[in-house]
């Protein structure tokens, strides 16, 4: 009996933070009815980060505050918002963080460079070795 | 020479990456709209008898508490004294239930007190996305222009409240 009690309250425990009970947004899980402004609206949120689940994107997620994003972006472009100017209005408060396309800066740019400057060194290792070999 | 070069720059990448590894990671999404002024926004009341919130009442020239929050949110029970507290203290809260209904908030308000000025419905988190708020309870010390001089995430915990009160005093 004492060993099946803990398994059972952890069976009814509540989880501590819980979603609202609110139905999702209207444009959430809706697609739009303009094809094309859809499949922009899609190449958009498959490169926002959703912010409480922070590995997955916000088309891929089902978090509450995803869907109230991918409402957002729906919404917007709808209105005829162009997607690059959503982008900004999210990484003006986010941060770069919250796009997957971060734009090269002072962060970034080592991961851009730092291939570059292997591929050189590999070049000049090699290089010195097959001479040795060579002589 | 040529032997201790690339040991040396094996221990550097090692070391890189235990440093990385065993630093506790900060998961925390901070809003960059600090020291900014409030973005434009207006939510309809979700109380009868309670005002609901636009930009233009956190400007009105006295420094403010902006409190994010919902009755479903666990912390934002647990910081209910808190906010009691800091209200008590003098300090004027503005509210902004997320995903919210009149009936769970009413008995939140009856369990935790009501600190609350104003109560601004959001049924979209569109308040919460125009701040740069990513999740539940997070609250803004604005001043009285209207510009957001501290974003704390999550819940205000009675030693976080000392900090608050300073900051909030020196924008008077």
């Amino acid at each position: 009996m004492r060993r099946l009690a803990i398994p059972a309250l952890l069976l009814a425990a509540a989880p501590a933070f819980a979603d609202s009970t609110l139905p999702s947004a209207p444009l959430a899980n809706t697609q739009l009815s303009d094809p094309a402004q859809e499949a922009k609206a899609q190449a958009l949120m498959v490169t926002l980060r959703c912010l409480v689940c922070q590995g997955q994107s916000i088309a891929d997620s089902d978090a509450e505050m995803a869907g109230d994003m991918r409402a957002l972006v729906r919404q917007r472009i709808r209105a005829g918002e162009q997607p690059v100017a959503i982008r900004d209005w999210l990484v003006a408060r986010y941060g770069d963080y919250v796009t997957y396309d971060p734009p090269f800066g002072l962060l970034t740019a080592p991961l851009w460079i730092a291939p570059l400057v292997l591929i050189a060194i590999g070049v000049w290792l090699a290089r010195a070795s097959f001479r040795r070999r060579r002589g | 020479m040529r032997l201790w070069l690339p040991l040396a720059v094996f221990v550097a990448v090692l070391a890189i990456i235990a440093v990385a590894l065993y630093r506790p990671a900060d998961r925390t999404v901070y809003s960059a709209m600090v020291g900014k002024r409030v973005p434009d926004f207006t939510v309809p009341a979700l109380l009868p008898g309670k005002p609901g919130l636009a930009s233009a009442r956190l400007a009105d020239g006295k420094p403010k508490l902006l409190n994010i929050f919902a009755s479903w949110c666990v912390p934002c029970a647990a910081e209910a004294p808190q906010l009691m507290a800091l209200k008590a203290a003098g300090v004027p809260i503005e509210g902004v239930a997320i995903r919210d209904t009149p009936e769970a908030m009413r008995d939140f308000l009856a369990r935790g007190g009501d600190p609350y000025a104003a109560i601004g419905d959001d049924k979209t988190s569109a308040v919460q996305l125009a701040i740069g708020s990513s999740g539940v309870p997070e609250s803004f010390v604005i001043a009285g222009d209207g510009t957001i001089l501290l974003q704390h995430v999550g819940d205000i915990r009675a030693d976080d409240v000392p900090a608050i009160l300073a900051k909030l005093e020196a924008a008077k």
